[in-house]
């Protein structure tokens, strides 16, 4: 069987979420650089963050880094006491650690978001969902982004 | 501005509906310089609601990380026929809205 | 990083340089489609989630909207572009028989709005010129590309030709050497393609906009480090036209995405 990349990412996703109890973490990701670390810790505080949940689905391998498409979904029953309240996108090597917020709420039915972000250079993507009882949950992917083989001069 | 809203025009009252938006802007980082040196200043949208007859049911607080043209899908529950109104706001007071209506039956 | 992209290129020239040129049989023929990730494929296939499509929506406004002191908007002579306009893009680029040459399909925009709505011309590569061509080309969706059928074009198609066949710049490469010789394989992470024409203009992910054949084909003459002509240049329009007489029969796909 020929697997895509995408499956095997879901898949590997998969296994993190059902094989192994969920490791909680005081600092969020051991090789993520300060400023991913001090972004994170902005929005979280000093709650611990879990690892399950969430799912980040971005093709590990992206055919150009200045157009990445990116879907965040979280294992949520989406009711009323118990829903995911917030969506955050981090990266590592952009200029800047953020990627996005999105804000959700019971009524929204699936905890699920896509859009197209941009990746500088190789590196770590976290997706941290936030949920109704305030505790914290994630995801890491490593994104290998190659560069075009003919660049342009720029104008 | 041109915006693109894929929303569908009839639901089941309970079905959970995916709306999807695409707009445009150029989504200028701020971290660009051009071939004389001179940054480029940022200009981007920051900010993004959809309300759902006069409701917020999504909100979106967007970086320069966000690609050109920015493009996002999510979901939300069919509850009652009426309006999805959407709003991008940004630098240098950019302001865009578009609006969709759904018939929930 | 552009070091080792240039050990890649000068690796490629140096396998390739006893190759000779073929050209691609007509049922061996691909879209640039055929080489693209599943993600970008269905960023192309949704028009709500193409962001080609945003220029569409706005040179449909442009078509309408009258201009120059004429007064004359693109729909007052040619009516509803649904019907009048397909099929025109996929002959482009055209024979002019005042000019004696070929024009593009941006030059036929810019003839248009100098002759009968005496309105000034586009600057190529603009949003209002891609955005009206993008409009005019999409209506030829799914249309047979017919270009170079017309005998009094032969000259100039091959003239197109020979330029494709020429190496030039300081690596000394040919655009056949690529897209005749070495389709499918890959250029540092890229896959090597045909250069078949057929989705101009396109949204490509790299410029994050929309962008025309001749930025497509001035970059390449860049990523050789060749000196690469104007706009408008009667090369740069030669190897359109033979491009696009190359993908002769092939589906137009405007606005394609490509990465």
């Amino acid at each position: 069987m020929r697997m895509t990349r995408r499956q095997f990412l879901s898949l590997a996703g998969g296994v993190t979420v059902a094989g192994t109890i969920p490791v909680v973490t005081l600092r969020p990701l051991k090789a993520t650089p300060a400023m991913l670390n001090t972004a994170i810790r902005n929005l979280v505080g000093e709650v611990p963050i879990r690892t399950g949940k969430v799912k980040l689905d971005i093709p590990p391998l992206v055919e150009n880094g200045n157009t990445v498409p990116m879907t965040v979904s979280v294992a949520s029953a989406m009711t009323a006491d118990d829903y995911v309240k917030s969506i955050h996108v981090f990266n590592e090597k952009n200029p800047q650690p953020n990627i996005g917020n999105f804000y959700l709420n019971p009524s929204s039915g699936r905890a699920q978001v896509s859009t197209r972000i941009r990746l500088a250079d190789t590196q770590k993507v976290v997706a941290i969902a936030r949920l109704s009882d305030d505790s914290f949950w994630q995801v890491a992917a490593d994104i290998v982004v190659t560069l075009a083989a003919c660049t342009e001069e720029v104008n | 501005m041109a915006a693109l809203i894929n929303v569908p025009s009839k639901a089941k009252r309970g079905d959970i509906i995916e709306i999807r938006t695409l707009t445009s802007h150029i989504m200028e980082t701020g971290f660009r310089r051009t071939m004389d040196g001179a940054l480029v200043p940022r200009d981007i949208i920051t900010s993004f609601t959809c309300r759902y007859n006069g409701t917020e049911i999504f909100r979106a607080d967007l970086f320069p990380a966000i690609a050109a043209n920015p493009y996002l899908s999510f979901f939300t529950i069919a509850k009652e026929s009426g309006k999805l109104e959407f709003e991008w706001i940004g630098d240098n007071g950019y302001s865009s809205r578009a609006s969709a209506s759904i018939t929930v039956e | 990083m552009i070091f080792w992209r240039a050990i890649a290129v000068a690796a490629l020239a140096a396998t390739t340089s006893a190759l000779l040129a073929g050209e691609i049989p007509p049922d061996a023929r691909r879209s640039g489609y055929s080489f693209m990730s599943p993600d970008t494929r269905a960023m192309q296939d949704d028009d709500t989630s193409n962001p080609g499509m945003l220029f569409v929506l706005d040179g449909e406004a442009l078509w309408g909207r009258k201009v120059g002191s004429a007064d004359k908007a693109c729909a007052d002579c040619h009516g509803d572009a649904r019907s009048s306009m397909k099929g025109v893009a996929a002959r482009y680029p055209a024979f002019d028989r005042t000019l004696g040459r070929p024009v593009t399909l941006d030059q036929r925009i810019n003839l248009c709005r100098a002759n009968h709505q005496q309105a000034s011309s586009l600057p190529y590569e603009g949003h209002d010129i891609l955005a009206l061509s993008a409009f005019v080309a999409h209506q030829s969706r799914g249309v047979a590309i017919t270009t170079g059928d017309d005998p009094q074009l032969i000259a100039f198609v091959e003239q197109g030709r020979s330029l494709f066949m020429q190496r030039e710049g300081q690596l000394n490469l040919a655009c056949t050497n690529c897209h005749d010789d070495n389709f499918d394989k890959h250029l540092a992470g890229s896959p090597i393609t045909q250069g078949q024409p057929t989705g101009y203009p396109l949204y490509r992910l790299e410029w994050q906009t929309l962008g025309s054949l001749e930025r497509r084909l001035r970059s390449c003459m860049t990523g050789v480090r060749a000196q690469a002509y104007e706009y408008g240049a009667p090369e740069l329009v030669a190897l359109e036209l033979y491009l696009m007489s190359r993908a002769r029969g092939m589906p137009m796909e405007t606005p394609a995405v490509r990465p």
